[in-house]
């Protein structure tokens, strides 16, 4: 069916630098949501070991206290960073709030929506989350 | 793969400089089962010349199969949108120069059944947009207004006039992720034409829209790419139009 439709399909969301910055938010939120529900899957098994005794939660602990463990947790407050932060954006976009005014478009029609304060509020998320993963690992790896 | 050449006596394009580009056409027929595959060829340009002209020269002189829907050739009838060198546009809005390439890679629309090479179907477009209502909705008409018409200030014109400047070209809906994964989404061209009458202040008809379009494959499914306004030849804007329309919907505009 996609092929008949020539559809893109998943590999559509990829190569996101074709259409500019927004297009590469778009994806990264997806990549980032994807991440966070894998992660939250993780956290409930991780936290499910508790059942089985302080022996079996202190192992688990323990695994979360390795490099790569860290390293993974910064990862995670990276895409939970970007992910509130960009979502704020969309959300007051979907109201449409900071989309723009309607109106007589002159040529090279540069839309209006795609603006600078969208722009500023997108690399201002992926400079939040930068932020926020930097102070995780400091915090982490400064024990 | 040979690229196939033409002689200056027997090009188009007055050759007064030595510019020329490797055109490289999608060739594909679905309804005989030729898979996709590239056809090369050496065409001569000026600055003045369009990708149009270019697929027009190689069906001159090298092969008229090839399969290309064109019309008005000035970004009007919205008939040659195409992907070039991997971005959805008008073929005959799109000059060789802009492209700072030796190699432009011409290809059918993505999110559209392919007909044949660079032309492909438009029907669920059409019947979606039909779907909208792209028309005024009310009762009376201007035959039977005391005003014989119905007036409007120049501010009311401005809510919507850019949305009514869509030509149906499709590129929205080709360069839109939605529509990638989504075979049901109503799309962007749709969505911001339901915009464009609900936002006119003669219509009445938006709560019948609103309801069309309230749907799990309706508008919900947009998330603000904007990837349709970036390719949109006629600056109608139409990830704008959706946002706005969807503040109807949570209550942001009434």
């Amino acid at each position: 069916m996609e092929k008949q439709e020539n559809k893109e399909g998943i590999k559509g969301w990829l190569n996101p630098g074709r259409y500019g910055i927004e297009r590469f938010a778009y994806w990264l939120m997806r990549l980032t949501g994807i991440g966070l529900l894998v992660y939250f899957i993780a956290h409930i098994y991780e936290t499910s070991t508790i059942l089985n005794g302080k022996a079996a939660w202190e192992k688990m602990l323990d695994l979360t206290q390795t490099t790569e463990g860290h390293i993974i947790l910064a990862i995670v407050i990276g895409m939970c960073v970007f992910h509130t932060a960009n979502g704020i954006r969309l959300m007051l976009g979907h109201g449409g709030i900071g989309v723009g005014k309607p109106g007589r478009p002159d040529y090279p029609y540069t839309p209006r929506s795609i603006n600078m304060k969208n722009k500023l509020c997108i690399y201002a998320s992926i400079g939040l989350a930068a932020l926020a993963m930097m102070y995780g690992l400091g915090v982490m790896f400064g024990e | 793969m040979s690229t196939t050449q033409i002689s200056e006596e027997e090009s188009q394009t007055i050759v007064s400089s030595p510019k020329s580009i490797i055109l490289r056409i999608s060739r594909s027929n679905p309804q005989t089962g030729t898979a996709k595959s590239f056809m090369e060829f050496k065409v001569p340009y000026e600055k003045w010349t369009t990708v149009l002209d270019a697929i027009l020269e190689v069906k001159k002189h090298f092969d008229h199969s090839v399969g290309v829907r064109y019309s008005c050739r000035q970004a009007t009838c919205g008939s040659c949108g195409m992907i070039i060198n991997g971005k959805p546009r008008l073929a005959c809005f799109t000059k060789i120069v802009e492209l700072n390439s030796d190699v432009v890679t011409v290809e059918p629309m993505n999110n559209f059944p392919v007909i044949r090479d660079l032309a492909v179907n438009f029907d669920r477009m059409f019947s979606t947009h039909k779907k909208l209502k792209p028309y005024i909705v009310r009762d009376d008409s201007e035959i039977t207004s005391k005003t014989k018409e119905f007036l409007q200030t120049p501010e009311e014109v401005e809510k919507y006039i850019q949305f009514s400047s869509c030509i149906k070209c499709g590129l929205c809906n080709s360069a839109c992720p939605t529509m990638a994964t989504d075979s049901s989404f109503i799309g962007p061209q749709a969505l911001a034409q339901a915009y464009r009458y609900i936002a006119d202040s003669r219509d009445k008809g938006k709560n019948e829209r609103l309801k069309i379009i309230d749907e799990p494959h309706g508008i919900w499914r947009c998330h603000f790419a904007g990837s349709c306004s970036m390719v949109c030849p006629k600056g109608v804007d139409p990830a704008m139009g959706i946002q706005l329309l969807r503040g109807y919907l949570l209550g942001f505009r009434r």
